[in-house]
């Protein structure tokens, strides 16, 4: 909200320049998001008199002044022809700055010796280059030697705050000025409101009814004689300088009020008001009703409407209708100064798409005792502007009267609230220069005007006396007491485990929205009836790309990979611990922490099993299986293997489906995998034990063979360990062979296997024997044949 | 005979010293001391030798043996130590070629502040507290003093799933979800993801990560709050930053203050990145609201708080200087590998 300075120090005498004032309201609790400072680039600019001109010797266009300036007679050259002897002009010295960073300087204009620049409107950026020509030329009784801010009225600025919604009564200069008289410990100057009133009662004319209890207080006055005409120069300074279009001398002491005051008022055009009566009343559904701009709105039965004894005049607390405007034959106005509901205020103007600067301030439940003070304070510039005659009376609908508040509260509270020792007259002072009522010693009894309705506890009492007090006077103290025990909570910890395990292998973390479109189940080919494809979803989305919640995070991870494909980076490793969101059956659904993992480049699916080995080996799982899958439709169905964790299914890794990689218009083999982590935690071994290092030596064994392509890996281990009984203590795949010298449709596999006893050196004839059982076990189970 | 030992050993010598590998010594060798050397030759010729010149030339004869032997072995020495030198110098490597690793990845940068923000308040004693980011309404809004039609709702813009569950349009909630849950002492932050319908743009996104706080004991007061957060902007920002409190409104505080800190940039004098002001914003704070203490299901009268809260993203933003908000979750690798 823009409050001129100049304004706000006409009821608050602050000796502080406009920055500094800014400074110190800002620190009080009313924020400033900007100070507009007029004339800030004018330095050096005086008033002077011009006491002699005389033609350039050498330049026709160029005339010599002589100009008084007080302390001197100064000789300037100009180009201007506007100018003659007497004239009081701006005159800008040696070493002045102007707007745009032009600065004067002493120098020669065609020989002549210029010791500084006559300005003009534009030179001095209060004009834009259009409008004006030639030189300014100030009124004759202007006194030189003067600073030509001073003259203009260019001291100080406007300063924009930022106003909390709690705050309602901030919502006017006068309610800054209370602030601001607090801030400073000033004395808050009167309003004047004081006027006559003619001897013909507003009741011969008018008369109001209230037919909704969204209407928390209706009041009219009523102006006769008005003659419509423009207002004067300082109020309209006034408007302009808060953004407001003057428009009339009666239109432009409403908005005047309402910018002073923070009450919005509204004028009839008193022709034009049916049935000399005022109905307060909702509007019917789809009743038309033509605002002042002149758009057609339709209402319904949520709004409320001014209407007269016929139609709508007005929609509450938002706009007046075209059909009772104020025109320049306006002979008698009505004054609606009245008090609405401002949740509905605020629903209604959302619904019309219509914010005005009336609906703004009524959205933030304004006062409905500041109606008196409004009300009056129109009808004395009504009087102060000539603009016509009050009738006698007021009608003024006003049922459930507000009255102040009173509650209790001790400084001694305050004081230890807060940790800080203000004095208690200190803090009497205070509320009392924001206007409260304090009764009371070691108890304080406060009672809080009704403009104050944020004031409610305790507390709300110890905010008012610390903001005017000094926020800055809190001390800085750490928290004693108990200490509580801080650490990493066991799921934190694992979780923190899984990222460095990632990241030791390679991959880097991703982050990537919660909300997904519904059509990336058809991107990765989700069956039109897969589970996944129930989600939770968004009523009021930013649109379809952001329309539901993850369900998985393959889709959204394969999206980043793309992003970086197109991108043309050649290598891409990424993971991302991601919440999925399943729909419970509750009022919540169920989140669950995902690993899903992604990459392309030089990788195939063993490099990515090789991720989730050592990620199981981390967490110390060792029940873990990899089987087969070749039924997800988003994976390759011979490069794909689900991940068994206690014999629980704890995700899926494998190369994308081609068909997938299409639809995401990666052109290399890309692999992914999901993990649910709950699962992996439920088998991490958090605690790891010691095993004694073996005392014995170990003897080795290699077996080469064929076998059937067919026969997995993990199937010939199991055997040989189970065969291999105690004494086997690990076996390991080192060479797999396909091709020259292998019949077709089988494949060599070399396993070196290590045997060890726990008590005792093994013998040959020991190792021989177990190794001996192992081979004929593939023999006969697996048809092997030894190489 | 004499003279011929004489000679054997001076030619020996000679030789010797004129070998310049390891190979001419052995050929020294072979031919001076050998089976079929010139020493031994004349060893085998001293049969024909009287029994008194025996024993000297013998005598004689072993010495020139030595001798040799040992101008054999110094030499050898010798060539062996140059010739280690030459191999050195032959396997001499261009260090500056590229070593060999394997790629080690990175976190994400908001995970790398938080990750410190966290160890930070451990120091102080919080733990970290967690609550769903599909929320109830009531924990959203009601128990923080934000009933239905609040004008608060209209300035967090929030995503419904229905009439009574909410995307949670800030961490707080989980404040309530602490209180229902532990009794005080409590010391918590509580980070996570937030969401409000903004569209996306280089300032905005529609999901955001909030770091909430919150302490509730006896005696808890506002000079603490102060203290806890002076002393993190002072461990996260460095020991030069001073901090500053502004007044502000929130529903769910009471009184609530905005937390500025000064300007890294400028050090306060006042530049582009902080508007001419010298401080830069950085939380909201506030003691808690004594209804929100009561909806927590703790007494105010016995007990205060108070709880803070933060945007992480805008935190990470002016730490690393990025000027877009989206590049977080683009997840451009290039972008990821700069932290
Ligand atoms: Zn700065």
């Amino acid at each position: 909200m823009k409050v001129p300075y100049k304004w706000l120090c006409e009821y608050v005498n602050i000796d502080k320049n406009i920055n500094e004032a800014a400074d110190a309201l800002t620190i009080s609790g009313s924020k400033v998001e900007e100070v507009i400072e007029f004339g800030k680039e004018i330095d050096r600019v005086v008033t002077g008199k011009i006491i002699k001109t005389e033609k350039h010797p050498d330049a026709d266009k160029l005339t010599i002044c002589k100009v008084d300036v007080k302390d001197e007679v100064i000789q300037i050259v100009t180009g201007a022809s506007n100018i003659k002897e007497g004239d009081i002009v701006p005159v800008a010295l040696h070493g002045s700055s102007l707007p745009g960073g032009v600065k004067i300087k002493k120098g020669k204009l065609r020989g002549v010796e210029s010791n500084g620049m006559l300005c003009s409107e534009v030179e001095l950026g209060i004009a834009d280059e259009n409008s004006v020509h030639g030189i300014m030329i100030l009124k004759e009784d202007t006194p030189i030697g003067e600073d030509i801010k001073k003259i203009l009225g260019l001291e100080g600025g406007i300063i924009d705050f930022e106003i909390t919604s709690n705050r309602a009564d901030c919502f006017s200069v006068y309610g800054i000025a209370r602030e601001a008289a607090a801030t400073f410990d000033k004395e808050l100057k009167k309003i004047e409101t004081s006027f006559n009133e003619t001897d013909d009662s507003i009741d011969n004319y008018l008369s109001v009814e209230v037919k909704s209890s969204l209407c928390r207080r209706y009041a009219a006055r009523m102006i006769k004689d008005v003659k419509i005409g423009p207002s004067p120069e300082w109020m309209q300074e006034k408007l302009r300088q808060c953004d407001i279009r003057p428009i009339n001398n009666i239109v432009d002491i409403t908005n005047y009020v309402m910018l002073e005051l923070g009450q919005p008022m509204h004028a009839f055009d008193y022709r034009y008001v049916k049935g000399k009566k005022i109905i307060v009343r909702t509007a019917q559904d789809d009743e038309k009703f033509k605002t002042l701009d002149g758009v057609e709105r339709n209402l319904n039965s949520s709004m409320l409407v001014i209407a007269d004894g016929e139609r709508p005049i007005g929609i509450a607390g938002v706009m007046g209708g075209e059909n009772s405007e104020i025109k320049e034959d306006t002979t008698a106005v009505i004054f609606e100064c009245a008090n609405f509901d401002g949740t509905n205020v605020r629903l209604t103007s959302k619904k019309l798409g219509l914010r005005t600067d009336a609906s703004s301030k009524y959205e933030k439940d304004i006062d409905p005792n500041l109606i008196d003070i409004a009300l009056n304070r129109a009808c004395h510039l009504v009087e102060l502007l000539g603009a016509g005659k009050v009738a006698k009376g007021v009608i003024d609908i006003y049922e459930n009267r507000v009255e102040p508040y009173t509650l209790k509260v001790s400084p001694e509270w305050i004081n230890k609230f807060l940790g800080i020792e203000i004095e208690k007259e200190e803090m009497r002072k205070i509320l009392k220069n924001l206007e409260m009522k304090v009764y009371g010693d070691d108890v304080f009894e406060i009672e809080v005007p009704t403009f104050r309705q944020d004031v409610k506890i305790k507390e709300d009492v110890a905010e008012e006396i610390i903001r005017i007090y000094g926020y800055d006077k809190i001390p800085v103290k750490k928290i004693i007491g108990e200490t509580v025990e801080a650490q990493w909570t066991l799921e934190q910890t694992l979780i923190k485990k899984v990222k460095n395990v990632m990241v030791s292998c390679g991959l880097y973390e991703a982050m990537t929205y919660s909300f997904i479109s519904p059509k990336v189940f058809s991107l990765i080919n989700l069956p039109e009836n897969h589970e996944l494809r129930n989600t939770v979803n968004i009523l009021n989305p930013l649109g379809e790309d952001f329309s539901v919640m993850k369900t998985t995070g393959i889709p959204s991870l394969l999206e980043c990979l793309k992003r970086n494909y197109k991108r043309d980076n050649k290598e891409v490793k990424l993971f991302e611990i991601s919440k999925v969101y399943i729909p419970s059956g509750n009022q919540l659904p169920n989140e669950y922490d995902k690993l899903i993992i992604g990459m392309y480049g030089k990788v195939d699916f063993f490099d990515l099993k090789g991720v989730i080995e050592n990620l199981l080996n981390v967490l110390g799982i060792d029940k873990a299986e990899f089987e087969r899958e070749e039924n997800s439709s988003i994976f390759h169905p011979g490069r794909t293997a689900k991940l068994l964790v206690r014999k629980k299914n704890a995700g899926i890794l494998g190369e994308i489906h081609p068909n997938v990689a299409e639809n995401y218009e990666i052109e290399d083999r890309v692999y992914v995998a999901e993990i649910d982590l709950k699962t992996l935690f439920d088998a991490a071994k958090n605690e790891k034990r010691y095993k004694p290092l073996p005392k014995f030596p170990a003897v080795s064994r290699d077996i080469a063979m064929l076998l059937d392509e067919n026969i997995s890996v993990s199937d010939i281990e199991k055997a040989i360990l189970r065969e291999g009984k105690e004494l086997i203590e690990s076996v390991k795949l080192f060479d797999v062979y396909k091709g020259k010298q292998i019949p077709e449709g089988l494949r060599s596999l070399a396993f070196s296997l290590t045997f060890r006893a726990e008590d005792r050196t093994l013998k040959d004839e020991e190792v021989n024997k177990v190794h001996e059982s192992i081979i004929n076990r593939l023999k006969e189970k697996f048809n092997a044949q030894l190489r | 005979m004499e003279q011929q030992l004489k000679n054997i050993k001076a030619e020996a010598i000679e030789e010797i010293r004129k070998a310049k590998d390891s190979l001419k010594l052995d050929e020294a060798r072979v031919k001076f001391l050998g089976k079929k050397g010139a020493l031994t030759s004349i060893l085998r010729s001293m049969g024909g030798l009287s029994p008194q010149e025996r024993p000297i030339i013998g005598k004689l004869a072993n010495e020139v043996r030595e001798d040799i032997e040992r101008a054999l072995e110094e030499a050898l020495k010798e060539v062996k130590e140059k010739e280690k030198a030459a191999r050195l110098s032959l396997e001499s490597i261009d260090i500056t070629m590229p070593g060999r690793n394997s790629e080690i990845g990175n976190l994400h940068p908001i995970t790398k502040v938080l990750d410190e923000i966290k160890e930070i308040f451990f120091g102080m004693g919080f733990s970290i507290a967690e609550g769903p980011e599909v929320e109830l309404d009531y924990y959203n809004f009601e128990a923080l003093n934000i009933p239905k039609n609040h004008p608060a709702r209209d300035e967090q813009d929030t995503f419904y799933i229905s009439d009574s569950v909410v995307l949670r349009t800030q961490t707080s909630p989980v404040q309530i979800r602490t209180m229902e849950n532990i009794k005080p002492p409590i010391r918590i932050i509580a980070p996570g993801r937030v969401y409000r319908s903004d569209a996306v743009d280089a300032t905005h996104s529609p999901t955001f990560h909030q770091i909430e706080g919150l302490v509730v004991d006896k005696g808890i007061t506002m000079a603490n709050l102060y203290g806890t957060l002076d002393t993190f902007a002072k461990k996260f920002f460095g020991e030069k930053t001073r901090t500053r409190f502004r007044p502000h409104h929130f529903p769910f505080t009471e009184p609530s203050a905005e937390m500025d800190i000064s300007c890294h940039v400028c050090d306060g004098k006042g530049c582009r990145v902080c508007k001419g002001s010298g401080w830069i914003e950085i939380l909201g704070s506030g003691m808690v609201h004594p209804d929100v203490l009561r909806k927590g299901g703790i007494d105010p009268e016995v007990y205060s708080g108070f709880a803070f809260g933060m945007g992480l993203e805008r935190i990470v933003m002016k730490k690393f200087e990025i000027d877009d908000i989206r590049l977080f979750y683009e997840n451009d690798i290039r972008f990821l590998k700069q932290f």
